[in-house]
């Protein structure tokens, strides 16, 4: 698996590699049933503790394993509730609401085909897809989309889009990926950037790929309302950490939804948020987990009003390479663990529901006597997605996307 | 093709070294390998000699005293306030805690103004980094500097104003010394027992744990063997990271609201050290206080699977992102023959012919591209815009997101070549007036310039659009 987009794949992948630049995107056959769907990609890096997100409050082992840091119905700060068993952290309101309005799905004791315990390998694998680590350059979400039909409307280096000037992993790839970062500098001119393009035609493919991306965003952002996609510059940062926090976090979700909602923009959508990794002093009912799992509520939040009407064709989902140690550890926090929540919101979800096959929470249930174990393999679930709502094929998912993953099947009925 | 002597100096510079300034390439020209080999040899290399510089529990102190000092004017100020408004009720000031914004990245976060005193010490700090970089004649010691501060990395997001410090005082000292001596160095630092927990972390069947409720925190001893030694997926388990946690338990910080004197200092404390042996990796360690870790230490630092680990990532950094494996066993054998010497290591590199190769793979980091602009130019900027400049560009100086450290590969970095145009375009603006184009490009490139880059920047249409386009042409992003 150690070069799995070996150059002949690559080409494969490709369509040739001589129309790289000539390959529109838009799912052909989700255009064809009259969709134009949506999908943004989350990244926790770090390692959410899903149990501290939705809590298995009517496990009878619950109470048990966490004590006074269980989350209950009847606590300090009521978790609440989302079924019989399952309660939501406090901080998520937003997420409850679109929960009760079908529009956002969790899946539990969920992880990747990864059971070490290394943040890096376990994001690798996260986001190559590849079923084990080792060396990944590429991403599940970018080879996607090179096994989507193309459609001749929208231009191909639209097609995908990350914040922040390092792309994540999961969105890295052969198709070309557009980046967005808030500037607070003069850009470049045209003229400059067209000669320097030139420039690299001739003697750096590789580097005028990366520019040309560039250049269509600052046109697409150009050619409609200004204020969209405006540099925050001189805008005051909100005082206090909680809050600057949370402004970051919905500034960046918020502003990939606004190029995601337009028609003309790029249709899938990738972002990563670090500070995940609790081991000291967790927080999850009034300190910092709680402060992320509210930043990142407030985020899904924006990224639900900017969609606008798209909304109803987005899907968003929140992933983490993997849970945290079922107990609390030696200084009120949890280490590297297991199973833990994947979190799917959005217009086109057939949502309001918690999946689980449900391990349990004694030490004979838990993976390797400390963790949530993994019940359900994740890559069913964006199986589950890139097939129903983006209609990439069997074939693709499990030759390109996931492979290594033909006995993993893709999850009915999410959508 | 090969390079000519002028070329192969040109390479060197960007290769191994931060980037020509106005005629380094001329000035080794004549023997790029013999001038490479000689910056490792001059005494006080890789040294930083500055009175100004606070050691790194010095620079923890005033930041924790100026902290308390402005807790005590919010609550003095709260105080009379409330006492302004009534005089009913007698005021208790809350036990605040102090405000916890150093654990979670929160990018583009405004620096206050004017600067505090913390501020303006973290600003000597990387004042003092950059000039070392920029007054460097090659810059190929900085360079391992550079590689080896990201290897062990920590954060300024946790520990901001002791990073600095750190790398003067773990970093530096070793840098062309014995890879063990680093190790050492940096895991019983106080920045690294901070960034990766390990200060709280106790033994459960030591005095301080049965006492008291808090106990083991393995983050650290993980990072070691996963990061810093042996490499993930190599030859240790969940076993050897639990029992290796134990054995280093007790090594933490002199607290710092109780000793004025010595706080942050690196102090052990046996009331919090696991009593009992541990066995790591098939080998027992006897009952010991420090001693127990720093024999682990000792053994990982010369473990093979540790010197294939640092063979593959220097070689990676220095020659491509797929490094040939022949380099790789090259770099791996020359650190078991000499017991880990890192200086042996830096010639083992620059004696390497895989290192020469005329293909220029590798994208430069951000921070390597800033810095071989400014030597360029000749002039850097203020840590105001040093801290802006690597943040746009996405590697936030001392600031990596993760204990892996900054990625030293392209697939991370190329996408924000936009915003490396936005920065180079904005340098072409401020040094137009004084900076002749085809000056810089001969200075900074030299040989090494296509035939396209020299007429795109010959036909460019202004001396700013020349400039940029110099300092973004290929020959100049990669090395």
């Amino acid at each position: 698996m150690k070069n799995f987009v070996h150059a002949s794949t690559r080409r494969e992948l490709l369509g040739g590699a001589g129309v790289l630049f000539a390959w529109p995107f838009l799912p052909k056959l989700a255009r064809a049933e009259g969709r134009d769907p949506r999908m943004l990609t989350i990244i926790l890096r770090g390692a959410l503790d899903g149990l501290a997100a939705v809590a298995p409050v009517g496990d009878p082992d619950w109470v048990k394993l966490r004590g006074d840091k269980a989350f209950a119905l009847d606590g300090k700060t009521p978790a609440l509730p989302l079924n019989d068993f399952f309660a939501l952290n406090p901080a998520m309101p937003n997420f409850l609401r679109m929960y009760k309005a079908g529009h956002a799905t969790v899946v539990h004791a969920t992880a990747t085909s990864y059971r070490e315990r290394s943040h890096f390998d376990g994001q690798d694998v996260l986001e190559s897809g590849l079923p084990n680590p080792g060396r990944a350059d590429t991403g599940w979400l970018n080879r996607a989309l090179g096994g989507l039909e193309p459609e001749a409307r929208v231009r191909h280096d639209r097609r995908a889009f990350a914040v922040g000037p390092v792309t994540p992993l999961v969105v890295r790839g052969p198709t070309q990926v557009m980046s967005w970062t808030p500037t607070r500098i003069q850009p470049a001119s045209e003229d400059t950037m067209a000669r320097l393009i030139d420039l690299y035609h001739h003697t750096d493919v590789e580097l005028a790929r990366a520019l040309e991306g560039r250049r269509d965003l600052s046109i697409l952002a150009r050619s409609g309302d200004a204020t969209v996609m405006a540099p925050t510059e001189g805008r005051q940062l909100p005082q206090g950490f909680p809050a600057q926090v949370r402004a970051f976090f919905a500034d960046a979700a918020g502003t990939a939804a606004k190029f995601l909602a337009r028609a003309d923009g790029p249709r899938i959508g990738a972002l990563a948020f670090n500070g995940w990794d609790t081991h000291v002093d967790e927080g999850a009912d009034s300190g910092r987990l709680a402060t992320l799992l509210g930043a990142l509520d407030g985020a899904l939040a924006a990224v639900e009003k900017n969609m606008g009407d798209v909304w109803a064709e987005a899907i968003v989902t929140v992933v983490t390479e993997f849970g945290r140690t079922a107990r609390i550890n030696g200084t009120n926090g949890t280490d590297h663990g297991t199973g833990t929540v994947a979190l799917l919101a959005g217009g086109a979800l057939k949502g309001g529901r918690v999946i689980a096959d449900w391990p349990g929470l004694k030490t004979a249930n838990l993976y390797e006597g400390r963790d949530l174990a993994a019940t359900t393999d994740l890559r069913a679930v964006l199986k589950g997605l890139l097939k129903d709502h983006l209609r990439v094929t069997d074939q693709a998912l499990a030759a390109n996307v996931f492979p290594g993953s033909a006995d993993v099947k893709a999850m009915t009925g999410l959508v | 093709m090969s390079l000519d002597a002028k070329g192969g100096a040109a390479l060197a510079l960007h290769r191994f070294g931060l980037g020509p300034r106005a005629g380094s390439i001329r000035m080794i020209g004549s023997d790029p390998r013999g001038a490479l080999l000689e910056e490792i040899e001059k005494p006080g290399a890789g040294q930083i000699v500055n009175a100004e510089l606070l050691t790194s529990a010095a620079g923890a102190r005033l930041n924790f005293a100026y902290n308390q000092q402005q807790q005590a004017k919010r609550i003095a100020a709260r105080i009379s306030a409330e006492q302004q408004k009534t005089t009913m009720a007698v005021m208790t000031p809350e036990d605040a805690k102090p405000e916890d914004t150093a654990m979670v990245t929160v990018p583009g976060a405004a620096e206050p103004q004017p600067a505090t005193p913390p501020q303006r010490n973290v600003n000597r700090e990387v004042e003092a980094r950059i000039a070392a970089a920029m007054n460097a004649e090659i810059g190929f010691v900085e360079r391992l500097v550079w590689f080896w501060s990201n290897h062990f990395c920590v954060s300024a997001d946790v520990v901001l104003n002791m990073v600095g410090g750190y790398e003067r005082e773990a970093i530096r000292p070793h840098v062309l010394g014995r890879f063990g001596d680093m190790l050492l160095a940096a895991e019983s630092h106080p920045a690294m027992l901070i960034y990766l927990d390990n200060f709280r972390s106790i033994g459960p069947m030591s005095v301080a744990g049965l006492i008291n409720k808090i106990g083991l925190n393995e983050n650290l001893g993980r990072e070691i063997l996963e990061l810093h030694t042996l490499g993930v997926r190599s030859v240790y388990t969940q076993e050897d990271v639990y029992r290796f946690a134990k054995a280093i338990t007790g090594w933490t910080i002199r607290p710092m609201a109780t000793d004025a004197e010595h706080g942050n200092e690196f102090v052990f404390m046996d009331r919090r050290h696991e009593p009992g042996p541990q066995t790591i990796l098939g080998k027992t360690y006897p009952e010991g206080g420090v001693e127990q870790g720093q024999a682990v230490l000792a053994d990982l630092a010369r473990h093979p699977a540790t010197a294939a680990h640092v063979a593959f990532k220097l070689a990676r950094h220095f020659s491509a992102d797929e490094p040939s494996p022949s380099l790789v066993e090259r770099l791996s054998k020359r650190f078991l023959d000499t017991d880990g010497d890192l200086k042996e290591m830096a010639k083992a590199l620059v004696e390497a012919p895989e290192t020469w190769d005329e293909q220029r793979l590798k994208l430069k980091r951000p921070s390597e591209w800033l810095i071989a602009c400014w030597r360029a130019i000749g002039v850097a900027p203020e840590a105001r815009r040093i801290f802006d400049t690597h943040g746009y560009l996405g590697e936030r100086f001392w600031r990596p997101s993760a204990p892996k450290g900054f990625s030293d590969e392209q697939s991370a970095w190329i996408d924000g070549l936009s915003q490396r145009l936005d920065i180079a375009n904005r340098i072409g603006e401020l040094v137009q007036a004084r900076v002749e184009p085809a000056e810089l490009l001969d200075n900074s490139l030299g040989p090494l310039a296509s035939e396209d880059t020299r007429n795109a920047v010959a036909r460019a249409e202004s001396r700013q659009q020349a400039i940029t386009l110099t300092l973004m042409a290929p020959e100049f992003q990669r090395r």
